[in-house]
């Protein structure tokens, strides 16, 4: 990844999918024999591996990701504490490289949502009234507003949520996080002048 | 109105700001320790690699392999193909080539540091009060023990870490975990931790930082508290401390990475003063009562879904997630999981390998055959542990009772180095997640201590330790 080379995120419209487990770990979403994949590209194939697929090596057609219903999907609407579990930057790769582009929960796991922020993977925490809409009405069309920060439904309805000011800033600029810390070389060699 | 004191957290916090938060950017906090592994740095490698960037403080990175590692022996790397899987093997190769074109010190297959990555930390003397540390993995939170700030990251943070020392976050909030009274016979540090993650939830502590206090913290070792610091992380933390004290002193004394000399005299006077101040006030605050705490057991597939040995196995009526649970553990509410049959024992993880955790298993293993319906697999953390264990015999007590006892490594606790539970198989395992598959693809996991897994590994059942611990 070239550090100047990096999408910018403003605004988009896409179609919700529904996974409403609640604590979604990290392991469930992409399990530890696929993280000797030596790169990102590709890593989608190993998403939620273990529900998509069954104990007989066959492709378990009940899983909601396996329905044609759910192609073309880029917003997973997930149940509470998503992401918890492993520290695993595999978990927002596997969910970027498979298509989806945001995770709708009421709460995500410290770590996954860092990890996510850093992939343009945007992790939207809603009131349990409005996710609780999604979870009754799956597979509908809405629009996301970075810059903005708000959910827009087709209904004309619009919600607010919460995003860490410095990702979004990040986010919707294509910056990366990595040289806004290698900007302030002065800082942090005058710290290590006071070690 | 007097001043609000400060916690231990804030306290390390504070000591590590290089650029104050503001509200559009976070603060710029430096770290003073690094712990790689083999898993989660090869894509931050080839990003350092891609925009030509080289690393700040090779000094500051402790480096060692452990998840991908084989637990059976290998005289050297040329007998890793027998052993391994292709990927395992490939990835323990690439940690060796970036550790070199870096100029990265790395605890290699030969190395007798070499171990868990939250074992080796601790017993170098590298982990010290005060420190920040990090790690590409959520465990890291155990360096928490000795009063250091030590959380999980991901990859693009390792980068981070790798190319500046430094890291940009937001402060968490904190937790106050009052523990007080005793540890009863046959309980352990592990007990107290699945109670608190029972008690809070698994996401009870996202967001903040947990101070363990209480009056049962003094008699708590520090091998004790590193377990309880371990899993800090399932209940969602950012990270687990206790406040540096004489026992913490006493353990770094003499290591190879403490201080020495007259610098050990200086450490000393300021690691005292890591501690919460009277008047500090902590966001939230549970209290737990050691004395009336039993052998825990998990029964679900969090390890917030947890009840005393002797407990039945609570109702949810329309909690789907928890209905799914119990499904996959093959377990039924209202019945208890005592007496239930099992098919694997595992003893080991960043969890429960240090040698006290292997001397409660062999308390209970001495003298006895494990059934031979159980597989029972005794894994040390660190080549450390290995020979210090070996020297007490502790080794001979296992292999007397029929338990396999290997090398150093993570092994069953993530199985994607070879040792796995198989499909449908039941494990009481000391590890720390009881995920779906965690420990193989259709696997079933009960956490407990190592001496409820020991005594559980005598009967092939869920067993309470207590039953055995005195003879």
């Amino acid at each position: 990844m070239r550090l100047d080379k990096l999408e910018k995120i403003k605004k988009f419209k896409a179609k919700t999918v529904n996974l409403p487990n609640e604590d979604i770990d990290t392991d469930q979403i992409i399990p530890a024999r696929f993280l000797t994949l030596p790169s990102k590209e590709g890593i989608g194939e190993c998403l939620f591996a273990d529900w998509r697929i069954d104990n007989s090596g066959n492709i378990n057609h009940d899983f909601i990701l396996n329905k044609d219903e759910s192609k073309g999907c880029e917003i997973l609407v997930a149940g509470n504490n998503f992401g918890c579990g492993s520290s695993r930057e595999h978990a927002p790769w596997a969910l970027v490289d498979y298509g989806f582009k945001a995770i709708i929960s009421t709460s995500f796991a410290d770590i996954f949502k860092n990890n996510s922020l850093k992939n343009g993977l945007l992790p939207i925490v809603l009131s349990r009234n409005i996710h609780n809409w999604l979870l009754d009405n799956p597979g509908v069309n809405i629009t996301i507003d970075l810059e903005n920060t708000r959910v827009e439904f087709n209904n004309g309805d619009e919600h607010e949520f919460e995003i860490e000011p410095f990702s979004k800033y990040c986010l919707i600029n294509g910056l990366d996080q990595l040289s806004f810390i290698l900007n302030h070389e002065d800082d942090i060699r005058k710290y290590e002048g006071t070690l | 109105m007097a001043p609000k004191g400060k916690t231990l957290f804030e306290k390390v916090w504070e000591q590590h700001i290089v650029v104050p938060e503001t509200k559009e950017t976070p603060a710029l906090i430096y770290i003073d320790l690094h712990l790689i592994h083999e898993v989660t740095t090869p894509q931050a490698f080839t990003l350092l690699r891609e925009n030509n960037l080289k690393i700040r403080a090779p000094k500051k990175i402790l480096a060692t392999m452990d998840h991908s590692t084989p637990t059976v022996p290998i005289k050297s790397l040329k007998d890793l193909d027998i052993v391994a899987e292709k990927g395992p093997a490939q990835q323990i190769r690439d940690m060796i080539q970036n550790c070199k074109d870096f100029g990265i010190e790395l605890y290699d297959f030969d190395s007798d540091r070499r171990g868990i990555v939250h074992v080796i930390g601790p017993e170098l003397g590298a982990t010290q009060p005060g420190r920040t540390m990090v790690c590409g993995d959520s465990h890291t939170s155990t360096h928490g023990a000795f009063g250091a700030l030590a959380f999980g990251i991901g990859t693009t943070e390792v980068a981070h870490v790798l190319a500046t020392q430094c890291l940009l976050q937001r402060k968490p909030k904190t937790l106050a975990v009052n523990l007080n009274g005793h540890l009863n016979k046959g309980v352990s540090a592990k007990d107290i931790i699945l109670k608190v993650i029972g008690e809070i939830g698994v996401d009870g502590g996202t967001g903040h930082v947990i101070e363990y206090r209480g009056d049962t913290v003094s008699s708590l070792s520090l091998e004790q508290r590193m377990t309880i610091c371990n899993m800090s992380i399932e209940a969602g933390a950012k990270a687990g401390m206790f406040a540096p004290d004489d026992a913490t002193f006493e353990y770094l004394k003499d290591r190879p990475f403490s201080p020495k000399g007259k610098d050990w005299e200086k450490s000393i006077a300021q690691w005292s003063e890591l501690k919460s101040d009277d008047n500090a006030v902590f966001d939230k605050e549970l209290n737990i009562d050691v004395n009336l705490l039993e052998p825990m057991i998990t029964f679900g597939t969090n390890p917030g879904m947890v009840m005393p040995i002797n407990g039945k196995v609570p109702d949810h009526e329309g909690n789907v997630s928890f209905k799914q649970a119990l499904n996959y553990m093959q377990v039924e509410s209202g019945k208890p999981l005592l007496d239930h049959p099992i098919d694997v024992v595992f003893i080991g993880s960043c969890t429960n390998s240090r040698l006290s955790d292997l001397q409660d298993a062999a308390t209970i293993l001495k003298g006895r055959k494990v059934s031979e319906s159980t597989r029972t697999l005794i894994v040390p953390g660190s080549q450390n542990v290995k020979k210090e264990a070996e020297l007490l015999g502790l080794d001979k007590i296992f292999r007397n009772s029929g338990a396999e006892w290997r090398e150093s490594g993570c092994s069953m606790c993530l199985g994607m180095n070879g040792d796995t539970v198989g499909k449908g198989q039941l494990a009481v395992s000391t590890s720390n997640r009881n995920f779906e598959g965690r420990q193989g693809v259709g696997s079933r996991t009960i956490l407990a201590s190592p001496k409820t897994a020991a005594a559980s590994a005598i009967t092939g059942t869920v067993q309470d330790p207590r039953k055995y611990e005195v003879r």
